[in-house]
């Protein structure tokens, strides 16, 4: 499988990080820019760029970044990645309060957020448990059932589900006062949440257990040998996606306020792969670069096909050959390119003076 | 290399907000958002058309400013919709959205109208009756009528003219399908009919075997609520079991999709009465100038033989804006104040008839019934037969009334105590 060949460069080592320096020094000026530029975003952009760009942009990030970690470190490509976010948001709306008083529970939010969590991560090891028996495709095509079959039972069960409809005035709760639906406090809660997030792929991608993942990825035979438990640890990394899914999903049902069987269709769970391949699935930045560039194409299309003067009916086209050009030029997504135009610009320098050749 | 990475992808972001941001105030800005992709795309195209031809008849200029309108496509999802109209209202800074296209976006957008109190929503064709019945936003107009009141005004036709009294009902298992069966089972059971059996099917599965299997012998007919190629497996596979009895349609039922589809589903569908917003064959001058109007504008092969049902829909909600917009000089300050209380207060004389609103702001209208009859060339066509004026929302009750019956669901019109006028 050719997604599984990448080797991910989570554990690798930062040349730059010399024994005596502590870990505020080693941290890259790129970063603190970056840093810095997210946290005053809110100064300069508008709040549609807040709360629909940017915001939706580190939602669909975080779900992404599951599929990152699944398939990057795991060498499991899973398309199920959508339904748990989708279950997280539904159970959100099933036990919290939301605009369909006959079925919501209306509990605290301290009970029906761990409550979602718990069974979005229960559905992700049990349907991980049934995916890491296969390999490739077979995983993929796997995981595309459990998807469509929780897509298809969400739109045709009425006593939990609300089938077609959903449910909708789905709101987040009001803690400390502060309504976090606006769009400065909805930015930074996502923001906040992408970032642990991504610090907790990084992490875990160091640890023991993203290590030993890392090694079943690659010779799955040799880590038995060895006397790692391979099942155990692919499931375990489902249940752990299962995290990353969860709060991007129930941060896009409380950013559209409801939540419908449209949200988790099949359209939907493919449009998550592509934005990981997008931005490259070597690394888990590259989730959140493919759901920026994903959002940007979405939002935007209409506007450029208008520019030149087409119907804005073809919208479709422009994201659909974006993603072409994509996928043609760096089969490892934007990311890749970016490593390969470092690479040669570092080829330009003379290797034995230095030089500029 | 993440550094540099980081930040040129930081420094787009904080750019494109600037370059896409302001523009004058002296033009009115209207966002038509519309599904163009999926199941209602052709028919969204329609309504895109047939907002730029009502805009054309004023030359887009009213009160003396220029109207400039930005399509916002939808894929008939809620989450999308929402998304969409966001973008229109506050990146595009539209000042009136006309849309959206389907009921569950037409209560997406209900809620998210109560975020923009400042800017009026005239809803394009969705049908939903919980948009404008359930918790109405004060800024959201619909001169639609919506997917019961569609359905009034066949039941009593069907039991006076044709002495149909029991029926079985087979409908689409969602929203549109509870509340077209809503309108029609409410004015059916009034007028003394009785509803022996409901099936419902969900949308989108083609095996009708098991319902065919289970229709009682003893019914005047099948109300089929029913659309595209829902309606289409139906009939095949009624006619290839075999059976044979009459069919009332519902709204979406005898669409050109099944009107023209290919197969023997025709046989059966003759003599079918439904019920809709529009007739092809009114005659009402109103309707033949609008229907020239169309063809004319459009070179054939760019549009359909007539205006299509979403297409009608979005020239009406156009239309009302128009008239609005005349009525105070083009003048939208104060939260659009002025603009709002025209449409308030507004009698729209549109191609299908007299439009005016409730206190909910919902349409009150008329409702025609047409009967499928074989064409001229041999294609099925419809004719209309009757007509119903001033169907309200509350299908003829109090509010009171209407609202004891409940909310459109699979149980709701309990067809018994109707009859016995309770």
């Amino acid at each position: 499988m050719a997604l599984a060949d990448q080797a991910p460069t989570g554990a690798r080592i930062n040349p730059a990080a010399a024994p005596g320096r502590s870990w505020i020094e080693r941290i890259p000026p790129g970063w603190w820019i970056a840093v810095v530029v997210l946290l005053a975003m809110p100064m300069v952009a508008n709040n549609f760029w807040l709360f629909q760009v940017m915001g939706w942009s580190f939602i669909l990030g975080m779900i992404a970044v599951s599929l990152t970690f699944l398939a990057g470190y795991g060498g499991m490509v899973s398309l199920l990645q959508m339904s748990i976010a989708g279950l997280a948001g539904y159970m959100v709306a099933i036990l919290g309060p939301s605009g369909t008083t006959s079925i919501s529970l209306g509990l605290a939010w301290w009970i029906a957020l761990p409550a979602a969590f718990l069974v979005a991560a229960i559905f992700a090891t049990l349907s991980g448990a049934l995916a890491v028996r296969t390999e490739g495709i077979y995983t993929i095509m796997i995981t595309l059932a459990i998807a469509a079959a929780f897509f298809y039972f969400t739109r045709q069960n009425y006593t939990i589900f609300n089938g077609y409809s959903g449910f909708n005035l789905v709101l987040p709760p009001r803690l400390f006062g502060v309504n976090w639906r606006d769009p400065v406090p909805f930015y930074y809660l996502c923001l906040g949440c992408a970032a642990l997030c991504y610090g907790a792929v990084v992490y875990i991608s160091r640890s023991p257990f993203g290590l030993a993942l890392q090694g079943v990825r690659d010779n799955p035979r040799r880590m038995a040998a060895l006397g790692f438990n391979v099942t155990a640890h692919r499931v375990a990394a489902h249940a752990l996606a299962s995290v990353f899914a969860s709060v991007g999903g129930i941060l896009l049902v409380w950013q559209n306020a409801q939540i419908a069987p449209g949200t988790i269709g099949i359209p939907a769970a493919i449009d998550i792969l592509v934005v990981a391949v997008i931005g490259g699935l070597r690394r888990p930045l590259g989730a959140f670069v493919g759901a920026f560039i994903y959002v940007i194409l979405q939002v935007f299309s209409p506007d450029v096909l208008g520019v030149f003067g087409f119907s804005a009916e073809r919208f479709k086209l422009i994201i659909g050959l974006g993603f072409l050009a994509v996928v043609l030029f760096s089969p490892d997504g934007v990311l890749g390119l970016w490593d390969r135009w470092r690479a040669r610009r570092a080829r330009r320098v003379d290797p034995l003076t230095g030089a500029p050749r | 290399m993440r550094k540099t990475m980081l930040a040129a992808f930081s420094a787009i972001a904080m750019m494109l907000p600037g370059a896409a941001a302001a523009q004058g105030t002296p033009p009115i800005r209207i966002g038509i958002l519309v599904a163009l992709e999926g199941a209602f795309a052709a028919g969204g195209a329609d309504g895109v058309r047939n907002v730029e031809l009502a805009l054309k008849q004023i030359n887009s200029t009213v009160g003396g400013r220029r109207i400039e309108t930005v399509v916002a496509p939808t894929d008939t999802r809620p989450d999308t919709t929402v998304r969409m109209a966001r973008k229109l209202i506050e990146q595009d800074k539209v000042d009136i959205i006309i849309g959206p296209l389907s009921g569950s976006e037409g209560i997406a957008m209900r809620d998210f109208a109560k975020t923009i109190p400042g800017n009026v929503v005239i809803n394009g064709i969705s049908g939903a009756l919980e948009t404008t019945w359930v918790d109405p936003a004060p800024n959201f107009y619909r001169f639609n009528l919506d997917g019961a009141q569609w359905g009034y005004g066949l039941g009593s036709y069907v039991v006076k003219q044709k002495n149909w009294r029991r029926v079985v009902t087979i409908a689409a298992d969602y929203s549109f399908g509870y509340t077209n069966f809503m309108g029609f089972a409410v004015d059916y059971c009034k007028a003394g009919g009785d509803i022996v059996q409901r099936f419902w099917q969900p949308l989108g599965q083609s095996d009708f075997g098991a319902i065919i299997a289970q229709l009682p012998d003893n019914i005047d007919a099948i109300y089929l609520g029913l659309g595209g190629t829902d309606a289409i497996n139906f009939l095949n596979q009624y006619q290839q079991a075999g059976e044979r009895t009459r069919l009332i349609g519902g709204t979406i039922m005898a669409d050109q999709t099944v009107l023209t589809a290919r197969g023997r589903a025709k046989e059966v569908l003759t003599g079918t009465p439904t019920s809709g917003p529009f007739a092809i064959d009114n005659p009402d001058p109103a309707w033949q100038t609008y229907v020239k109007l169309y063809q004319d504008a459009f070179p054939a092969n760019q549009r359909f033989p007539t205006p299509s049902l979403f297409g009608l829909g979005y020239y009406v909600a156009t239309l009302a804006a128009i008239r609005g917009l005349e009525a105070v000089g083009g003048d939208l300050g104060n939260g659009q104040a002025r603009f709002k209380e025209a449409l308030n207060k507004l009698q729209l004389d549109s191609p299908i008839g007299r439009i005016t609103l409730n206190e909910n702001r919902q349409a009150t209208g008329t409702v025609f019934i047409t009967e499928v009859v074989e064409g001229s060339d041999g294609n099925l066509t419809s004719k209309m037969v009757a007509r119903t004026d001033n169907v309200t929302q509350t299908l003829g009750m109090t509010a009171e009334q209407y609202r004891a019956i409940g909310l459109p669901s699979r149980n709701v019109v309990d067809c018994a105590r109707l009859r016995t006028g309770g």
